[in-house]
């Protein structure tokens, strides 16, 4: 016995040993990479010469960082993987039972999302639920809604579309214009963009039929270019750069107004105090209900021939037509269906911001869609649900974090970083999590019991 | 109606500039196994996917059923009952065994799914077993089984198999031929296969056709050919010309 503690001691204090001296080296090289980028920074002084300032003080956080860093990975983040490790490897395999939250997960979430509005007013006042419930609630739902719709086109269907942000353009531009131009209501016009968009998939669809992988990407990325162009250069109609303000805010059915001065403003007729805030709650359920109504439409559409065709030509295109399987019309649904969701997601997009610019349709808009999709796991919408909330929320958390100004100084701006945390988060994902959050995909057919497929056997990526 | 169901007739099919087949005739009558036995390259695959419209053959034509099916796409072809076993199987390898089994039966949306999944079991016990599994987790002799299951659902009036003992256990080929001769014999299914394994194969069918370069050398019925010296020299001793 005495022997055993006496090695495990001898252990303890050998990892100790190390841990300080990779952090010690780890800290020197930390030293001498970033001594000349971070020690010392060029500027130039108000008579326009250039001199030299120097930041010691950050440069000491840099290596300090690295420093613990090293020390915590060593001594303690390391040997507790490893530990993890022998015990997963040690215990038997037991089929868990999975836990109360995990079996009704997508219920949980749903009625949380629906008691969100009402308990951040309760927790900051109307005034200051409309950061949380438009910036983070709205957002996001918008978000997941795209994801979903680009989810059949790439999850489901297996075509890569770097373009999608076309279709949402289309389906704000739909608003914008018909509204402003013909003053048609919004409840006629959510449509009518989806049926734009999808008209829109469809047109895309036919040259691209016959292209796949890499190509199609190629071409899908141009399409959303040239839609991006067009909005910018024909300005006659859509103003161009300028964009299109002042579009016409949605109402209650055309019951109640949000319109301050119409005769029906929701607040006049309830006796309500004014707040824009019922705006904004109001539109938090329309995007919860226009979600729900995605999610609803994908789960039967994969038990339909058509969902069932569209994972199949993912699988094997000439599988699918020696099966008796229309190829060209399977594309094209894929394509219209994925740009409806976009469409329906624009318009929502213009009317929940009053004001449509080509600016907002750049192709990072289109990556940040694939990348929520990808992360989410390709197919699963719970997955690419977490995955919208994580990183739309986590961009608007890091506004909030003004800490950050106190360590980096007051010119520190953390949102610009959302890219390189961005990636630095799908690299952990996809390290950790190869098939993304959700990476096991549910069977639409079964015979008698129901049969999660595990996601091992998954390829790689795939779902 | 007549007896022919598949007519193949002087069928050229070119890929880019390259002829893969210089004039071919194949028939195959109702209830019959056909095999058409060859060398790599010979233009066996080739002669399967023009039956199936994919490529179109330049000349010549394809009928079925006494329909030309020619100019036809693949997937027309494919709703007028001719299913296909492709060559490399094909199965959908993310799909469970039982989604795969689901898409054979697309044409009819499923109408007679579960009537035809319970005979695919009975024929081949071991999807049965692994059928929540997904394909591509499969052991190539099952994935082998799939393709062929995946194919009946289709309820085909012909049954095209591209090389089925590829790549699997002498003990697995065998169980595949006895599960097609089963449903030959059992229920009428007219078979078309093409394959490398020329002993197999010839045994199994009523009638044999032998490809080289393209062109259709010798036909007969399949204890000829097993008999054919010719035949014996180059595809059934070893290979030893």
């Amino acid at each position: 016995m005495a022997n055993i503690s006496q090695t495990n001691e001898a252990v303890g204090t050998n990892l100790m040993a190390r841990a300080l001296r990779e952090a010690f080296y780890a800290g020197l090289i930390a030293l001498g990479l970033f001594v000349l980028f971070v020690g010392l920074k060029t500027d130039q002084n108000i008579l326009n010469e250039l001199i030299l300032v120097q930041r010691w003080g950050l440069l000491a956080i840099f290596v300090a960082i690295a420093v613990v860093g090293r020390f915590l990975t060593v001594a303690y983040i390391r040997p507790w993987f490893e530990e993890r490790k022998a015990a997963k490897a040690a215990a038997p395999v037991v089929e868990r039972e999975a836990s109360f939250v995990a079996r009704n997960f997508s219920l949980l979430a749903v009625l949380a999302l629906i008691i969100y509005p009402p308990v951040m007013v309760g927790l900051f006042g109307f005034q200051g639920s409309l950061k949380w419930v438009d910036n983070f609630g709205i957002q996001i739902l918008i978000y997941v809604m795209l994801a979903w719709g680009l989810n059949i086109v790439v999850g489901l269907a297996g075509l890569l579309d770097l373009g999608y942000v076309a279709f949402y353009a289309v389906g704000a531009y739909s608003y914008a214009l018909l509204s402003s131009y013909f003053g048609l209501s919004f409840w006629l016009l959510l449509p009518m963009a989806g049926v734009l968009a999808a008209l829109w998939g469809t047109i895309l669809g036919f040259p691209v039929l016959r292209l796949k992988g890499d190509y199609l990407a190629i071409v899908t990325l141009a399409f959303g270019e040239i839609i991006r162009l067009v909005l910018i250069n024909w300005t006659e109609v859509t103003k161009g750069t300028f964009g299109i303000s002042g579009i016409a805010k949605a109402s209650v059915f055309g019951i109640w107004s949000f319109d301050i001065s119409a005769a029906n403003n929701f607040a006049k007729a309830f006796g309500l105090p004014m707040s824009s805030a019922y705006y904004k709650i109001f539109l938090f359920y329309l995007a919860l209900a226009l979600c729900m109504l995605a999610a609803f439409v994908t789960i039967r559409l994969r038990r339909m021939p058509i969902g069932r065709a569209w994972e199949a030509l993912r699988e094997d295109e000439i599988a699918c037509r020696s099966l008796g399987i229309n190829t060209v019309t399977t594309k094209l649904t894929a394509f219209a269906t994925g740009a409806m969701f976009g469409g329906i997601a624009g318009s929502f997009f213009a009317v929940r911001q009053g004001f449509v610019s080509p600016e907002s349709f750049v192709f990072l808009e289109s990556a940040i869609i694939l990348a929520i999709v990808v992360l989410g796991g390709m197919g699963s919408l719970v997955g690419i649900a977490v995955a919208a909330t994580v990183m739309i929320g986590g961009t608007e958390l890091l506004r909030e974090m003004n800490f950050l100004k106190q360590i980096f100084g007051p010119d520190f701006t953390p949102e610009l970083y959302r890219m390189l945390i961005f990636g630095l988060a799908m690299i952990v994902v996809m390290v950790w999590k190869p098939r993304g959050f959700v990476g096991s995909r549910e069977p639409t057919a079964f015979l008698r019991e129901r049969k999660s497929v595990s996601g091992s056997f998954t390829k790689e990526g795939h779902g | 109606m007549s007896d022919t169901l598949l007519n193949v007739k002087s069928v050229e099919t070119y890929y880019g500039n390259i002829r893969a087949l210089a004039g071919v005739d194949v028939e195959v009558k109702r209830g019959e196994i056909v095999c058409m036995i060859g060398a790599n390259g010979a233009g066996k695959s080739t002669l399967m996917m023009t039956i199936c419209g994919s490529p179109q053959a330049k000349t010549g034509s394809v009928t079925f059923d006494g329909q030309d099916i020619t100019r036809m796409p693949t997937h027309e072809i494919a709703r007028l009952r001719v299913a296909q076993s492709p060559e490399g199987r094909r199965i959908f390898p993310r799909m469970t065994v039982f989604e795969n089994l689901q898409m054979g039966a697309s044409l009819d949306n499923l109408k007679y799914f579960d009537e035809d999944v319970e005979k695919i079991f009975t024929l081949f016990p071991r999807l049965k077993e692994r059928q929540a599994q997904r394909g591509g987790t499969l052991s190539g002799g099952e994935q082998q089984m799939l393709s062929i299951g995946r194919a009946l659902m289709a309820r085909p009036k012909l049954l095209l198999l591209d090389e089925p003992s590829l790549g699997l256990a002498p003990l697995i080929v065998k169980g595949i031929f006895e599960a097609i001769k089963k449903l030959n014999e059992q229920e009428g299914l007219t078979v078309f296969l093409v394959e490398q394994n020329a002993f197999a194969a010839l045994k199994l069918s009523h009638r044999g056709y032998v490809m080289v370069n393209g062109k259709v050398t010798m036909s007969g019925s399949g204890k000829e050919l097993l008999a054919n010296p010719e035949v014996r020299a180059a595809y059934l001793e070893g290979g030893h010309h």
